[in-house]
This record gives structure tokens, sequence and C-alpha cells, in this order.
């Protein structure tokens, strides 16, 4: 063999082993769901056959699939926004010097060490009617306990307002790392010419904030459709569908169902979202944006 | 009405005092530099003036106002700032802009007064480019501007020249000098530079540690140093200071502790006069052109010499160094000057 084809039999040998992996954790397990999800379901009597995007019209058809699509729409405009901004907040808050400023980073920082299972049996004990504390804080100011886990119209909410607790620390981390990257000068300069507190941080620490922004609103959108741990302590995406999310939704198709390729349907669907979704703000906010 | 009068200034950090009690001048539409070592306080004294800091005791009036309570804002500075402090994401123009427009000025004044200050710094084609696409004395001209369109009547600097190459510097240096007599600024300029002190200054502050050491027109502080300090910070190479007991009378030696001082140019090194000179072995021999620096030593103390044209010495050489009696500067123990006047009389001889 000559030099050169030995050189080649090198570079494939080295890469084989990263090949290997790549191929058997990712790319083929894709292929296999986009294949799955053009199958029917099998059976003792009906093995699984080929029926081309007929999965795919049955779940235009399936009005949870739509219901719980609504859910995480509705899931992901009340956690990303509210998140976000309480995480600009805080890290202005923590960014100055303030007596135990450590330990108030530290503070704002812990939900996000916790592992989901973990917050939301905190916030079972939160939500808990009648004995957790909302209802008995409540019940302080004489006003009656709810069962909010277990009202379709609240259940929603309950969540929302746990992710956002859970979240808005660890885009805190963010924002304080791109906030302590910009000069002080700039604000003591904007100071002398008169630009109020509001206006410093309108004109020129939000507009430099904006990249770090576009990080954190494309791991908020992931983060939306992938966090369902809790569900499985809180709700189980009850009730009446009304907390469910559309990965937990999958899960249920394929674990409870055991319908697993409606699950890969499902999946396919929520792969091409999130594609579509991350595309869409990285050119629609990118072009905004001062990379410096 | 914008003269700056600074008294007894005091800014502690816990048990550190950055700034004294610094007391000094500022008269209105003059140049005034604070000079000093990295570290003795002059970025802190200029921020205390600003209003960025606030005092820990003493005041500053600005036009005869106290403006200890008043807001940075209200105060009638501007500022540049030794990094410029440009808003990296807004274009040159706005850059400008930014503080008219936070204060509302309308838009044809605005224009006005964009114009005139892009004219004045040479700015009128980059108006477009963003901070990161200038090079630095580009940069510096546009805080220059951002400063001048605020038509504030005291401007603030910090250090606005130690970011640029010496060239450069020394262009800026004039247009800078320039600007601030045209415009009529009240300026306090600090630097650790004594070039730019001596050549821009109606005024040098020179500070130590915190303290004012020496406060005069340049000529004065290189003519008559208050302190042995203030001798050796301000001149290039600095002044020789010798122990006066092993000085001849005739060199300004005489009997007690003290010290001499001497500047270079004043050593001579082929005269030896008629009271005879001092013996001194040459160490070292820099031809710089227009004139020759010799480093001497003697006794373990080292003499500078500086002399016209090219001077042929060897290294290992002896030569006699003498100076002009009148050309002495006597200091006590401490380094202070021992004939008490510090402002400049006739020189003898
Ligand atoms: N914010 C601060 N906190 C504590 N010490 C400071 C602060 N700012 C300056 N200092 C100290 O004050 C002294 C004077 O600093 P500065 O005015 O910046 O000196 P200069 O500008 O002359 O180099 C230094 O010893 C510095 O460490
Ligand atoms: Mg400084």
């Amino acid at each position: 063999m000559t030099r050169d084809a030995m050189r080649h039999v090198y570079g494939w040998l080295l890469l084989t082993p990263a090949a290997i992996l790549l191929v058997a954790f990712t790319h083929y397990p894709t292929v296999a769901t986009v294949l799955d999800s053009l199958y029917s379901k099998g059976s003792a009597i009906r093995p699984s056959r080929f029926v081309g995007l007929g999965q795919y019209a049955q779940l235009a058809d399936d009005p949870i699939f739509w219901k719980v699509l609504a859910n995480n729409a509705w899931f992901a405009l009340g956690t990303i926004p509210a998140s976000v901004a309480l995480a600009i907040a805080m890290a202005l808050l923590v960014n100055r010097a303030l007596p135990g400023r450590a330990l108030v980073r530290m503070a704002y920082f812990t939900p996000t060490i916790l592992p989901m299972i973990a917050v939301a049996n905190i916030w079972l004990f939160f939500y808990t009617p009648d004995i957790g504390l909302i209802d008995q804080v409540l019940s302080v100011f004489g006003l009656p306990g709810h069962n909010w886990l277990g009202d379709t119209a609240t259940v929603l909410p309950a969540i929302i307002a746990m992710t956002i607790w859970k979240e808005a620390g660890f885009f805190m981390i963010f924002y304080l790392a791109a906030l302590q990257n910009i000069p002080p000068e700039l604000g003591e300069a904007a100071r002398l010419e008169g630009a109020s507190r509001w206006t410093y941080f309108r004109r020129v620490l939000f507009p430099l904030l904006m990249p770090t922004t576009l990080f954190v609103l494309i791991n908020a959108v992931l983060n939306s459709f992938k966090l369902v741990d809790h569900l499985f302590v809180l709700t189980k995406g009850g009730p009446d569908n009304a907390s469910n999310l559309l990965l937990y939704y999958i899960f249920e198709s394929a674990f409870s169902y055991f319908d697993t390729n409606y699950a890969a349907t499902l999946t396919v669907v929520l792969l091409a979202l999130l594609a579509v979704l991350a595309l869409a703000q990285f050119f629609a906010l990118d072009r905004r944006i001062h990379y410096w | 009405m914008s003269g700056i009068e600074v008294e007894n200034l005091v800014k502690a950090w816990g048990e550190q005092r950055a700034v004294d009690g610094v007391s000094f001048q500022v008269p209105e539409g003059a140049l005034t530099v604070l000079l000093g070592p990295s570290g003795c306080g002059k970025s802190t004294i200029l921020r205390l003036i600003a209003g960025l800091e606030e005092a820990t005791a003493g005041s500053t009036r600005i036009g005869g106002r106290d403006v200890g309570r008043t807001d940075a804002a209200r105060r009638g500075v501007s500022m540049v700032f030794q990094s410029y402090a440009l808003f990296p994401h807004l274009s040159v123009r706005e850059n400008i802009l930014f503080g008219l427009r936070v204060r509302r000025v309308a838009a044809d004044e605005r224009r006005r007064r964009l114009d005139r200050a892009a004219a004045l710094v040479g700015l009128a084609d980059l108006l477009e480019r963003k901070p990161a696409q200038l090079s630095g004395g580009q940069r510096q001209r546009v805080a220059l501007a951002r400063a001048i369109v605020s038509e504030q009547p005291v401007c603030l600097m910090d250090e606005p020249l130690s970011n640029l190459d010496a060239k450069l510097r020394a262009e800026m240096r004039d247009e800078i000098r320039d600007l601030q007599r045209r415009l009529g600024l009240t300026m306090v300029y600090v630097t650790h530079d004594q070039t730019e002190a001596m050549t821009m200054a109606d005024q040098v502050v020179l500070l130590r540690d915190g303290r004012v050491v020496q406060a005069g027109p340049p000529a004065d502080l290189y003519e008559r140093p208050a302190t042995a300090f203030a001798a050796r910070f301000i001149g290039m190479p600095p002044m020789n200071i010798l122990r006066r007991d092993r000085l001849p009378p005739d060199l300004g030696g005489g009997a007690g502790g003290g010290w001499v001082g001497v500047r270079p140019e004043h050593v001579d090194l082929e005269g030896c006069g008629e009271g005879g000179g001092l013996a001194a072995t040459v160490a070292a021999v820099d031809y710089l052109g227009a004139e020759t620096v010799v480093r001497l030593h003697r006794n373990g103390e080292t003499l500078m010499a500086r002399r016209e044209g090219r001077l042929r010495l060897d290294p290992g050489a002896t030569v006699v160094a003498a100076w002009p009696r009148g050309r002495v500067h006597v200091f006590d123990d401490k380094g202070i000057r021992r004939d008490g006047r510090i402002t400049a009389p006739p020189l003898p001889g």
C-alpha cells in the first residue's frame, strides 16, 4: 500500500470510535424515529405495517394533541418573558456592591441546582389544598383554600409559576457574567450626561446584553418543551390534560398506551418545531444584535 | 463662572486614605494638570470633582457654588475617561449625541453642535462607524467630541492619552491644549507623564500619596522644586540628589545633613572651574543626537550629566564634574527645600 493510502486508513481508524458513538446514539435513533412514524402500531393479531403519512393524519385529528400543543404554547409564553425579565432584574440587583452580595447571588441560584423532581416536591407542598403553604397564608387573611393543581383553570398557571422560579436563577448567572464584562465607566459616562438608571438600561445595558438574551431565549424555548419532570410529581398532565405538555404526551403514548409509532410521530413533530423556533429566533434577532 | 476650588478634600476607603486633605484652585479658563505617580489619588480627586465619588470630608466649589450635594449631571462638568468609555453598540454620531438626546436638546440644535464638534476634532467622515472600527486616536477624538458637544464649562480628563503611541500623543497634546484655549474651557487634566504636564499646563498640582507636594506654573516646579521628590519627578533625566556633607563648598556642600540637588544639564564635564570639581568615573554614555547623557559613579552615588552635542567619552574614564554654585538646590534631611522660597526669584549668576 502506498503511504498516502495508509494515511487515509489511519485517519478513518482515528475517527471510528467517535463515529460509532455518534451513529449509534444520535443518527440511528433519529432516522429510526422518522421511519417508525411511518408505520402503524403493531399488535399480536395485526403486525405493524407501512402507512405513509397516515399517523400524521391521525395526529391532525387528535384533539389531545392540539390541546397539548396549545398548553405548551401558553407554558412557553408564560415562562419565558417572565423568567428572562426576572433574571435581568436579579442580575442588575446583585451586580452592585451591596452587603452580603455573595449570599444573595447564592440564594437566587439555589433553585437551579435543585433537581426538577425536588423542586416539584417543594412546590407540591406549597400547592397542597388547605394544609399547603399558599392556602395557609391565605387562611391568615380569611380567604378560602383552593385546589391549585386540581382545578383545570389554575393548574397550568401554577406550573408556570414554579418553572419561572426554577429558571430565572439559571438565566441570571448568564446575565451576571455579561454585566461584569460591561465596563463601569459606561455607566459613569451616562450618569454625567444626565441619563437616569432606566435610560442607561434601555439605551446601553439592554442592547449590550442582547447576545446573552439570544442565548438565553433559545435555551428558554428549548426548555419549555424539554422540561416535564415536574409533571410526573405534580399532575401527570391532568386534570383532563389541562397541564399536559408535548413531551409528556409523547411519554404517555409510548409507555402508557404502548403506541411507540404514534410517539415517534409526535417526536418528529416536536423536533421539527424546535428546529424552526431556534432558527427563527436566531435569524430574527441576530440582525439586531451587536456582538462586541 | 467655572473656576474650581477644592478645600481639604479627603476620600477614605476604610483605613486607607486615597486623598488626604487636598486643597487647590483651578482658575476659570485655565488648564490645571494633576500630576503624580500611579496610585497617588489623581483619578480619585477627579472623580470627586465630577461627583462620581462622595467625599469623606472637605468641599468642592465650582463657579463659587458648593457642589458637595449636587448630582454629577448638574455640576456643569464633562469628562473624558482613560478608557474613553464609548458605547460600543452606538455609532460615532450616536455616541456624540447621547447626552444631548438624554437632555432633550432640540434636533436642529443637536445638529449644529454635532457638526461643530465633529469639525473641531476632525471626525466628520467617520460619523457612521462603530467604535470598534476606529483607531485609538480616532476613539480619543470621539470621546473629546462628546465632551465638547455637552458645552459644559468644565472639562475633566483622566489620562486621556495614555493608550496612544508617542507620536500621536504629542499631536493630541497640542490639539487638546488648542481646543481648551479656543473654547475657553476650565480643564482639570490628570496624568502621570511629566512631559504632558510641562507642555500643557497653566498650573501643575503635583501629588504624592494623596497629598499636594507643590502647586504652581510648570516653570516654577522645574526651577524651584519644593521637595526632593518634586525635583526628581519633574525633568528627564531626573535631578541629581547628592549627600551634602560629601561635597566641597563650591558645589553647594556644607556641614550638617541634607541633600544637594543639581539638574543634569547644569553639570559641566569639561571645564573644572577655578574651584576644582568632583572626580567621577564614567559608567555609561548615551548619545541622543542633539545631546549626550552621561552617567557617572562616585563614592556609591550616581550622577547624571547632560551636555549638548556629541561627547567623546569612554566608560571607565575619569572625568571632573562641576556646576555653578547658583544652580544648586538645597534640601534638608526630610527632603524639604531649605531656602523656603518656592516661587521663583531670578536665578543668580
Ligand atoms: N473604589 C476603591 N476602593 C478602594 N480603594 C480604591 C478605590 N479606588 C481607588 N482606590 C485606591 O486609592 C488610591 C488612589 O487611586 P487612584 O486615584 O486611582 O490613583 P491614580 O489615579 O493616581 O493612579 C489607590 O491606592 C487605589 O488603590
Ligand atoms: Mg488613575
